[in-house]
């Protein structure tokens, strides 16, 4: 593109960073953030950054432009830093619209356009941001998700040298005592499955990378594979040296197709710096991660489901014993953790097991990136300590509900968790004090809803989600959740209800108690949940909801 | 809903308006595509992607293809096929608009642009506009829960902040635009 003469590069995709050079222009260097993520991009994020190099480029001003990953402000998306003379200062919600009007208040000078609406003051002293306890998230929209010299200059790649120079048994005691527990939802602690693997006899190990990320309310494993995509390839190949696993495979969902290419390209990126391969980073080691993405099932988040789906196969849930960490991938012993879990190797090997440690309360250890979704005002990632309240989360951060509404109900947790009401919100967030709650943490995320909600819809939704997503494999899970729709709809049209009742009472009992995996198991949590705690909702006439059966019915359409 | 049963018998989102003469994929075609996969049967998803990438959906004919070329039975194949709702085994239409409506989206209105979705085109999700134009589908999650409702268009291009307006302004777009 040529503007004025001056020869300007337009980025392309959300992937790319630029420089806007104009010849002549001898003004210090700007550096101008605009977030790639796809968060971001679906709120303008291109838009913006070609309205901001249009701009830059008719007004003789060179920038140096940089795609890098979300913050996790996500209300203030799209979220436009500028840096000057080392300070970052935030504008946001920035539109492709608002651009002109910035440079007409001259945001790009150091301290400039204070007063401008959408100036949001230096980044990192934005109260939502600076209480925060980033330790997973530190380099997340800080750095350029793909460039290894800003990841080495944020402290990347301590953690895996040290891990080098470690005893595989020093790597794994390290896991064990920052008190690391997985991060996918069971909370299994990290250390005794990396001892495991480590003991396991086996010409071959794996560890996989479950990148499924299924949960409605959840997106922190997205933020951090296009924000920050090589602290996972470092936790992983640290996982490798501690379990003797030279293979890792990304198991990554087809729903998102921005981290795809990020995570793709970080691979690729990694191994051309000799840091994957077969020589990592000239320890004569070898460790390589291949990608696959998934195809649209649900169940494949499960562990079992995912090593199948990995072999190619239709992912069916397999039974316990063998664990994967025995016969996992072809059989071999194999590592599977979550996105966040393996995120949390290269800071515990890099500042030690103490330094994770301290993060937390009670058995549970180290940070939680905590995602604030639905009817919210200041949505995104909030990471914390364990032990931060739920009113903290969804008041504080949160800001309320986003229609202005009261908050009614707030399911944690993802799709197999629980609802709860506002008499929850005092509960210390950690995996212990949520199951004494009647809940659980699941990945982190935080649902809200208003006063609309109809929780007896809800629930429905739930049945009809695991009826849809069962693998087949269980009789509880399989029929019963049709059966569970099919009871809802009795009692929401006000039949027999007191039999209805307590048919579902059974009935969730059944899969809870005889159901292969947990997509069966936990399915009653929301259900149980919402009639305990709802009940007035299972009583009338359906209320004049959103409608969520409504969601399912569509999905019905789909199915013909 | 008998989702399991479903699974199991592999009945799959099949638009009636669009049945007829299946187009066909060229064998060779698909034997090369499994070839860049090394033949392994470990790749029949990614396998499936890369056919579904070029062809639009996974032709009927693609499955002996397969077959031969992975070393696997055409149930396998079609097993898998049928398992994953990612795969269409009919041509989709020009443009495809996948709705989210899992329950951070719902929480947030999503239901509300789904029946405006459909009474505004006159289809069901699941089904394709009678022009062949565009193609309504139901996803859960799409991993922007905080900045819903959320669509995403022809797998590639998420849209958040949905409301009736900017969802018409992009229902305009692509049934506009469909043809170039
Ligand atoms: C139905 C179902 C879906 C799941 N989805 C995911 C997922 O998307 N991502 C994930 O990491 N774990 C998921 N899990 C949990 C995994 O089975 C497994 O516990 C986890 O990947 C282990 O990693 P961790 O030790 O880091 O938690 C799911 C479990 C079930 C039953
Ligand atoms: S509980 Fe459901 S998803 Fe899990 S194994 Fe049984 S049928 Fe499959
Ligand atoms: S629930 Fe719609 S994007 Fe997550």
């Amino acid at each position: 593109m040529s503007a004025g003469g001056r020869r300007v590069e337009v980025p392309g995709d959300s992937a790319g960073s630029l420089r806007v050079y104009v010849p002549g222009d001898s003004a210090g260097s700007i550096r101008v953030y605009v977030p790639g993520d796809s968060a971001a991009c679906s709120v303008g994020a291109d838009e913006t950054a070609r309205a901001i190099v249009r701009e830059a480029a008719a007004r003789g001003t060179s920038i140096e432009l940089v795609r890098n990953g979300s913050r996790g402000l996500l209300w203030l998306e799209p979220l436009v830093e500028v840096e000057r003379e080392g300070l970052r200062r935030a504008f946001g919600p920035v539109d492709a619209d608002a651009v002109p009007g910035l440079f007409d208040a001259g945001w790009l000078e150091p301290g400039a356009a204070p007063d401008h609406p959408l100036a949001q003051g230096p980044t990192d002293a934005i109260p939502w941001l600076a209480s925060q306890e980033r330790v997973l998230f530190a380099r997340c929209g800080v750095v350029d998700p793909l460039c290894l010299d800003d990841y080495r200059r944020h402290g990347g790649l301590v953690g895996l040298e040290r891990a080098l120079r470690a005893k595989p048994a020093e790597i794994v005691d390290e896991i064990k005592a920052s008190g690391l527990r997985g991060r996918g939802g069971a909370g299994f602690p990290a250390g005794l499955k990396w001892e495991t693997v480590a003991a396991a006899a086996g010409d071959e190990k794996f560890v996989c990378c479950n990148a499924d990320e299924g949960d409605s309310g959840t997106f922190a494993d997205r933020l951090l594979m296009e924000g920050d995509p090589f602290s996972i390839l470092e936790g992983m190949a640290i996982a490798g040296l501690a379990v003797g696993a030279t293979r890792g495979f990304i198991y990554l969902r087809s729903e998102y197709p921005h981290a795809i290419r990020v995570v793709r390209r970080a691979i690729d990126v990694a191994r051309e710096a000799g840091w994957l391969g077969r020589d990592v980073l000239g320890s004569g080691r070898a460790f390589d991660v291949t990608l696959r993405v998934g195809a649209g099932a649900y169940v494949c988040g499960e562990e079992t489901a995912m090593l199948e789906s990995l072999e190619g196969r239709r992912g069916i849930v397999r039974a316990k014993p063998p664990l994967p960490a025995h016969a996992g991938l072809f059989g071999r012993p194999t590592l599977v953790h979550n996105v966040l879990t393996l995120a949390a190797a290269p800071f515990v090997l890099a500042q030690g097991s103490a330094a994770h440690h301290a993060y937390g309360c009670g058995r549970s250890r180290g940070t939680q990136p905590f995602q604030l979704a639905g009817n919210v005002l200041r949505g995104g990632l909030v990471e914390r300590g364990f032990g931060v309240t739920l009113r903290e989360l969804v008041e504080g951060y949160g800001g309320g509900t986003a229609s202005g509404r009261p908050v009614r109900a707030i399911q944690i947790g993802g799709p197999l968790g629980a609802y709860h009401d506002v008499g929850d919100l005092d509960i210390e967030m950690d995996y212990e004090r949520l199951v004494e709650a009647g809940g659980l943490l699941g990945h982190g995320g935080i649902v809200v809803f208003d006063d609309t909600v109809d929780l007896a819809e809800q629930a429905r939704f739930a049945m009809a989600f695991c009826a849809h997503e069962s693998c087949g494999k269980c009789t509880p899970c399989r029929v019963g959740a049709v059966r569970g729709v099919e009871v809802l709809d009795r009692i929401r049209a006000g039949e027999d209800r007191e039999a209805n009742r307590a048919l579902l009472e059974s009935l969730c009992g059944t899969m809870r108690d005889a159901s292969l995996c947990a997509m069966g198991g936990l399915t009653p949590n929301p259900v149980l949940s919402a009639l305990a705690r709802f009940p007035e909702d299972f009583e009338g006439s359906p209320r004049a909801g959103r409608g969520s059966a409504a969601a399912m019915a569509g999905r019905q359409e789909d199915e013909r | 809903m008998e989702a399991g049963e479903e699974r199991a018998q592999g009945a799959r989102s099949r638009d009636p308006e669009r049945e007829g003469p299946r187009p066909a994929a060229d064998p060779a075609q698909v034997a090369a595509i499994c070839r860049e996969h090394d033949d392994r049967p470990d790749a029949l998803i990614e396998i499936l992607h890369a056919i579904q990438t070029r062809f639009g959906f996974v032709p009927e004919t693609a499955v002996p293809a397969i077959a031969d070329s992975l070393n696997l039975t055409r149930a396998d194949v079609h097993g898998v096929l049928t398992y994953y709702s990612d795969f269409r085994r009919e041509p989709p239409g020009r443009h495809v608009l996948r709705l989210c409506r899992a329950e951070a989206c719902q929480a947030r209105g999503a239901e509300r642009l789904a029946a405006h979705l459909t009474t505004r085109l006159g289809i069901d999700f699941g089904a394709t506009t009678a022009d062949g134009a565009l193609r309504l589908e139901t996803v859960y999650c799409l991993g922007n829960c905080a900045l819903g409702p959320n669509a995403l268009v022809d797998g590639e291009r998420l849209q958040g902040r949905l409301d009736e307006a900017r969802l018409d302004r992009l229902v305009d777009a692509l049934c506009e635009g469909a043809d170039s």
